[in-house]
């Protein structure tokens, strides 16, 4: 559904942010982009979304050509940025105001999430919080039934109740029809709901594997001593011991530790990336 | 729910389902939780609990009446007892015996504290 080939783009000439970007995305999942600060993650979700152009190269979205902001592509997808500016108005305003954007707003889904957050429509959006707002953006991004929908850090500045509905609401609303990318440094709020993780380093996806494929090829495990394992690709001191990541042959599948993933991918990617070609070859 | 074991997140799941059968909250023939119900109620991505029913449905614990939902099987207990059964023997059996003979346990010390266990039931 997203093809991006070779793409490139820099906000100042000297300094590139994206040379060969290459990377598909597809619909029925729930991509994670991970990254370090810097690294590209908001740009390319920009990118997708039609708010910035690529310098040179291929970006194909749902059919269309985002830079174009077709009204067809456009009432498709939505971004939530981490931050942003709302009209001074009321809940019911807006909703009023934007939702005809949106040919398959579901005004029903609306009201129920709004509930599940507890705002009420008549409520200012100027006087509520930067949760409360985030959450406000949420719910209209899952009632617009748009295709594609992409976020960028949205459990940033929820509250913990808010984190576990929100994750219901991508439960709930997630379908083999669309595609959800979600862009953060909070994997712990959201470890269970991805299907794919990606990461970007200095404007390249160094990482691409699904849920399923990591658990084939990868084991994570906490043992005593580094002597008692085989097969170790990343290691890291903890208290009593170490976390371990090493190939999966004899460990049966384990569940996915996605910040001891994402270490390992930052100290030696080579090797990581090895070993997901062994066992595709196997 | 909790995810503390160590073992991937569809298998968890999958162990739920077992404690449900074998503490017959769940019977033979039952309709249980759909994909999304199960998913939402977990906080877990459909794909993922869409795993644990594949699997369930290999082992023939679980079917699918298309269109209508998921059931238990007929002999979806007995399938569970013989599956949970032998993952106790093959894999959580000899970590207790390796501890056993860490803390110098003797199989009579043992049986004599499972009788003591049964009594107080």
């Amino acid at each position: 559904m997203i093809k991006i080939e070779e793409l490139e783009f820099y906000y100042k000439r000297k300094s590139e942010l994206f040379q060969h970007l290459n990377v598909d995305l597809n619909e029925g999942k729930v991509y994670g982009i991970l990254g370090h600060n810097g690294a590209g993650k908001t740009t390319l979700l920009k990118l997708i979304a039609g708010l910035l152009f690529p310098k040179s190269g291929k970006c194909s979205v749902n059919g269309f050509v985002p830079k174009e902001r077709n009204p067809y592509f456009l009432q498709e997808i939505f971004y939530i940025p981490e931050e942003f500016e709302f009209p001074s108005t009321t809940i019911a305003k807006y909703i009023k105001t934007h939702s005809g954007f949106y040919p398959k707003f579901d005004m029903n889904i609306m009201d129920d999430l709004l509930n599940e957050f507890e705002l009420s429509v008549s409520r200012k959006i100027h006087n509520l919080s930067f949760g409360q707002k985030k959450k406000l953006l949420i719910a209209f991004a899952v009632s617009t039934n748009c295709k594609i929908l992409l976020m960028d850090e949205p459990t940033n500045g929820l509250d913990i109740p808010s984190k576990s509905k929100f994750r219901k609401v991508i439960a709930s609303y997630f379908n083999d029809d669309r595609l959800f990318i979600i862009s953060t440094h909070q994997v712990r709020d959201l470890d269970n709901i991805l299907d794919t993780i990606i990461v970007i380093e200095k404007g390249e996806v160094i990482f691409n594997q699904t849920i399923e494929e990591i658990q084939n090829t990868l084991s994570f495990q906490k043992v005593k001593n580094l002597s008692e394992m085989d097969h170790v690709l990343f290691s890291e001191k903890e208290f009593g011991g170490f976390s371990v990541l090493a190939e999966s042959k004899d460990f049966g599948e384990t569940k996915i530790d996605i910040e001891l993933l994402y270490k390992a991918i930052n100290s030696n990617k080579e090797t990581i990336n090895e070993a997901f070609k062994n066992e595709h070859n196997n | 729910m909790e995810f503390n074991d160590n073992k991937a997140i569809y298998l968890q799941i999958t162990d739920l389902f077992f404690d449900e059968i074998l503490m017959k909250k769940w019977n033979n023939g039952d309709r249980i939780p759909s994909v999304r119900e199960l998913a939402i109620n977990i906080e877990v991505n459909p794909n993922t609990v869409m795993r644990t029913y594949n699997y369930l449905q290999e082992k023939g614990i679980v079917f699918n009446k298309r269109g209508i939902g998921y059931f238990l099987a007929d002999d979806a207990y007995k399938a569970t007892l013989n599956l949970r059964k032998e993952e106790f023997i093959q894999q959580e059996l000899p970590q207790i015996f390796k501890t056993m003979n860490l803390l110098d346990i003797k199989l009579k010390d043992l049986e004599i504290l499972y009788n003591e266990h049964i009594n107080k039931k």
